[in-house]
């Protein structure tokens, strides 16, 4: 019998604000713990939550960027329960009012289009961090109060591949909207996996499994990948799924069931005192509406129509905002978009690749790789030449038209100096020279690459070409 | 310099204006008379008298320099749940024990601005929980009209301190008559803001969404000049609001012309002390001699008003209170894992009516009671605000008894609770409605104890309701009494 999965997972996303949710504290987690704090991230008796906007505001255009519903009315409520890394010993959270409804993200696997409904984003506070050193414990509330984003899927996809594809994008889009570093090392995403399997012809769901706090994507990945055929081999035995929370062992490569008694809680929701609803008049949310970056897929659209560049290179370009956004300015600033784009997907993305680093750190700009390029265009130094100097742009950073000056790279052009070359490796070859003359066209290409190398690689190729074949007549 | 500390906050700072007395002899007269009754009286949980001298120093050398701020020297006492800068707030519990805060209240802050000194801190029901401060867990508070009996609560001790001449004025907390009832209690005035009028921050929180700051003092022109101080918009309290606030002071005449009053007839019923409805009525007609109408109004919900506060008030806290788990801060008992230090913790740290109330709160909210209970009495609390709102549309202000007794003989409704939160009936619904509400002297019964007229007006009309206290305290004796505590 085959055995179906559903899927459906729920994100937290740490939004990419100045301050905390509900305090002035730094929204910079890690540090030396606990100082980033202040009495009322710390829950201190007395305090009051105050709503931090922009924590608002990013993720309404969360909801824009995936097409939910805004809802005009939200509130936050408290959800109870006690543990360590819990300042007040509640979560502000929100509960039946959340801010975004709705929604979707499409996602491409194995050339196979599907979207996958999103049910719902809310905002919340995050909680500390505990720590342990061997007998005493201790916690760090430099995260608690950060302003956290929880999206939350419909079980609408089916494999682990649509799970990860589904992260990746979105993942991208978070990214295009500037609304997390979505820095997977730091915690920024982090994932909860809801999987049952049930048998083809049941339209029944399977019983439910959660896997919990997952913070990579591979994780994810692999954990479906070892928890789906684990719940079919329960029930092709004959056995029944037990409702649980389980534990990806990322050493081991298995699930676990977590202790019941870590999980089992009646949170006790109710309406939060201390704040008043969230009010979004149609108009700010409008306001919003109108500042929301273009999307990867209709950027590559546009880069495809704009620039004419064939489809596989608008799509590998778009992958990344910031390399998207580098090529943009690098085609606009040099004029010549057809050599923007080879740059960026082969030295630029390779260099990136090699040093494993991101753009914002590297030292090449789009102006000087613009400068590059059109250096090649006016023939003021020759490809190979250029090659040369992107290496040392991408490393030192710099003013290529500088560079090319104090190294003397510049091509020599200069009729007289190429004569001269030219007449010494004619008179220092004269096989090469007779075989041209008989007809062997590439003899020619021996005496250039000779020209070159007296030039120690500066001649300009297409000039002594024409120099000798006139000099040749062969032309 | 004896006698100072028996002046009104208004007298004291026209003394101080004129040269007559210095802040510095303010705060000597105020120790003295701390030292010489709070032995009986036990208002206060903790005093600092160095450094209220030391302030009062500075306020004296500031008046000299041409300052002319209205509180500048005059010191405050301050109920032991708000939070003053490195004073202790143990809000009269075990669990806070050794806590030291590190910031000021908004309010606090505000009367700091306006020159005040912040003398002690006042005893209190455990949390705010309690109509008799018989639950704090730092001592008893005997009502310095009859030591034998409570001060009311939970703002007790604040009420006590300025009946018994140990302070000028206090402040309190009132989240169902903390600060009127006790005012009834101890023969003073008593003023619950309007829910939203007086920042909340750096009070710590029972029920959230009733929680008041209020002034206790001697006279109805002092709450008004420490509403003036405290009232008004803070950012760092969502739930104050925009409200301009008014020229408290202006609002204050010696006649009621034009003032159309109701009389609820829920709130006259049987089973009010005979002597407590007699002092009542007898404002009444002391109010319409002064020139106020006079309308019979109706309150329906009212008899659902204790229930609904019980659910609202106790839910809130089990979440308030989740906080005190004694892993930053106040006392903890250590256990094998972190949740078995919470529950060693909250077991020993707590005393039994906030272990009742956490419990009844985390019970109403539980799932599948939810709807029954929390649900319901959110529902009532909309048709409670409904019966003032329709009043309010025919009367500038009401006029009721604040408690249906005069005080209780001290351990005579401990172990009765059900009886104790009854004695709530005419204060709860102000503050489930919102409103704003005001308790003044208005006799004494029998044994000399105090008796207080309440005063209620539509929510921001605090305005109303200091212009009725006003007048009828100006044209009746009852404010200017003391209880004698020489003997
Ligand atoms: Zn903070």
């Amino acid at each position: 019998m085959k055995y179906l999965p559903t899927i459906g997972l729920e994100i937290h996303v740490q939004l990419k604000t100045r301050s905390k949710i509900f305090c002035g504290c730094p929204n910079e987690p890690g540090g030396e713990p606990n100082t980033h704090v202040c009495p009322v991230c710390l829950g201190y008796p007395g305090t009051l939550p105050n709503v931090n906007g922009e924590a608002i505001r990013l993720t309404v255009l969360t909801g824009l960027m995936i097409g939910c519903r805004i809802n005009p009315y939200s509130k936050f409520d408290r959800k109870n329960y006690f543990y360590p890394d819990m300042p007040k010993n509640y979560q502000i959270s929100q509960y039946d009012k959340p801010l975004c409804l709705g929604g979707s993200v499409e996602i491409e696997v194995e050339g196979r289009k599907k979207a996958v409904g999103i049910t719902r984003i809310h905002l919340e506070e995050d909680v500390g961090k505990s720590m342990h050193f061997g007998s005493s414990s201790g916690v760090d509330f430099n995260r608690a109060g950060a302003p956290l984003m929880e999206i939350v899927t419909e079980p609408d996809i089916e494999t682990p591949e649509e799970a990860q594809a589904f992260l990746l994008a979105l993942r991208q889009i978070l990214l295009y909207g500037g609304v997390s570093d979505c820095n997977l090392e730091q915690g920024n995403l982090r994932c909860d996996v809801n999987c049952s399997v049930r048998p083809e012809g049941q339209s029944e769901l399977g019983t439910k499994i959660e896997i919990k706090n997952m913070n990579t994507f591979k994780g994810v990945f692999h954990a479906l990948k070892h928890e789906l055929p684990r719940q079919e081999e329960v029930l092709r035995s004959g056995g029944a799924i037990r409702q649980e929370t389980r534990r990806w062992d990322d050493e081991k490569g298995v699930t676990e069931a977590m202790r019941s008694k870590e999980y089992a809680h009646d949170y006790r929701y109710f309406p939060e005192p201390d704040l008043m609803p969230v009010v979004l008049p149609p108009e700010t949310v409008e306001q919003w509406r109108a500042t929301l970056p273009e999307l990867p897929a209709k950027r590559r659209d546009r880069l495809v129509t704009e620039y004419g560049l064939p489809d596989y290179d608008a799509g590998v370009l778009v992958a990344d905002k910031a390399v998207a956004d580098f090529f943009e300015e690098t085609a606009r600033a040099s004029g010549n978009p057809k050599a923007a784009s080879n740059w960026v997907m082969t030295d630029v993305l390779r260099c990136l690749g090699e040093k494993q680093t991101e753009l914002k750190d590297a030292k090449l700009t789009s102006v000087s790789l613009a400068g590059l390029i059109r250096l090649v265009d006016q023939k003021v130094i020759n490809v190979p030449t250029a090659r040369e100097l992107f290496s040392e742009l991408f490393e030192k950073g710099g003013d290529p038209t500088e560079l090319v000056k104090t190294k003397g790279l510049a091509q020599v052009s200069d009729t007289g100096a190429l004569e001269a070359y030219a007449d010494e490796a004619i008179a220092e070859n004269p096989g090469p020279v007779a075989d041209y003359r008989a007809g062997k066209k590439p003899a020619l290409q021996f005496l250039v690459g000779q020209i070159m190398k007296k030039s120690r690689g500066k001649a300009n190729p297409r000039m002594v070409q024409e120099l000798l074949q006139r000099k040749l007549g062969g032309a | 310099m004896a006698g100072l500390s028996n002046l009104t906050l208004h007298e004291t700072a026209d003394r101080l204006a004129r040269g007559e007395c210095t802040s510095e002899d303010l705060v000597r007269d105020l120790v003295a008379a701390i030292e010489q009754r709070d032995g009986k009286v036990g208002a206060y949980v903790w005093v600092n008298v160095e450094d209220a001298l030391a302030r009062a120093r500075e306020a004296d050398a500031a008046r000299l320099g041409g300052d002319r701020r209205p509180l500048l020297g005059i010191p405050l006492a301050v109920k032991d749940v708000l939070n003053v800068k490195d004073q202790p707030c143990a809000c009269g519990s075990r669990i806070l024990k050794g806590y030291v805060s590190p910031y000021d209240a908004t309010a606090i802050a505000r009367l700091r601005e306006q020159g005040a000194v912040f003398l002690g801190r006042t005893n209190m029901d455990e949390f705010a929980m309690g109509s008799t401060t018989e639950n704090s867990a730092l001592g008893v508070t005997r009502n310095p009209w009859d030591l034998a009996r409570v001060p009311g609560g939970s703002s007790g001790g604040s009420a006590a301190a300025v009946a018994a001449g140990e302070a000028l004025a206090a402040l309190g907390t009132d989240t169902g008559g903390s600060v009127r009832q006790p005012a009834s209690f101890c023969g003073c005035v008593g003023l619950k803001p309007s829910y939203g009028r007086v920042s909340r921050f750096g009070l710590t929180a029972y029920a959230s969404s009733l929680d008041q700051i209020g002034p206790m003092t001697r006279d109805v022109r002092d709450a008004a000049m420490l509403l003036q101080a405290m009232a008004g918009r803070d950012p760092r309290d969502s739930s104050s609001v925009e409200i301009p606030v008014p020229d408290y002071s202006a609002s204050l005449r010696n006649d009621l012309n034009g003032m159309k009053l109701g009389l609820p007839r829920e709130y006259f019923i049987a089973g009010t002390d005979p002597e407590v409805e007699r002092a009542v009525r007898a404002a009444v007609e002391q109010c319409r001699a002064l020139g106020a109408e006079f309308v019979e109004i109706s309150l329906p919900h009212t008899p659902y008003a204790i229930a609904t506060y019980y659910v609202v008030a106790t839910a809130e806290a089990s979440a308030n209170l989740a906080r005190f788990d004694g892993v930053r801060y106040g006392a903890r008992v250590e256990g094998e894992d972190p949740i078995d230090m919470y529950g060693k913790t909250r077991a020993a740290g707590f005393g039994r009516e906030v272990k009742r109330r956490i419990i009844l709160g985390t019970y109403v909210l539980s799932s599948g009671y939810y709807d029954a209970y929390y649900l319901r009495a959110q529902k009532v609390r909309t048709l409670i605000r409904g019966d003032f709102e329709k009043a309010f549309a025919g009367c500038d202000a009401i006029l009721t008894p604040v408690v249906p007794t005069p005080a209780y003989r001290i351990g005579e409704k401990a172990d009765d609770p059900l009886q104790m939160y009854l004695g709530d009936i005419f204060t709860v619904t102000a503050n489930l409605a919102g409103i704003c509400g005001l308790s003044v002297p208005c006799g004494f019964a029998g044994a000399g104890l105090p008796v207080g007229l309440q005063i209620l007006g539509p929510a921001f009309k605090e305005e109303n309701i200091l212009r009725v206290g006003y007048a009828y305290e100006q044209s009746t004796e009852w404010h200017l009494r003391k209880p004698n505590l020489e003997s």
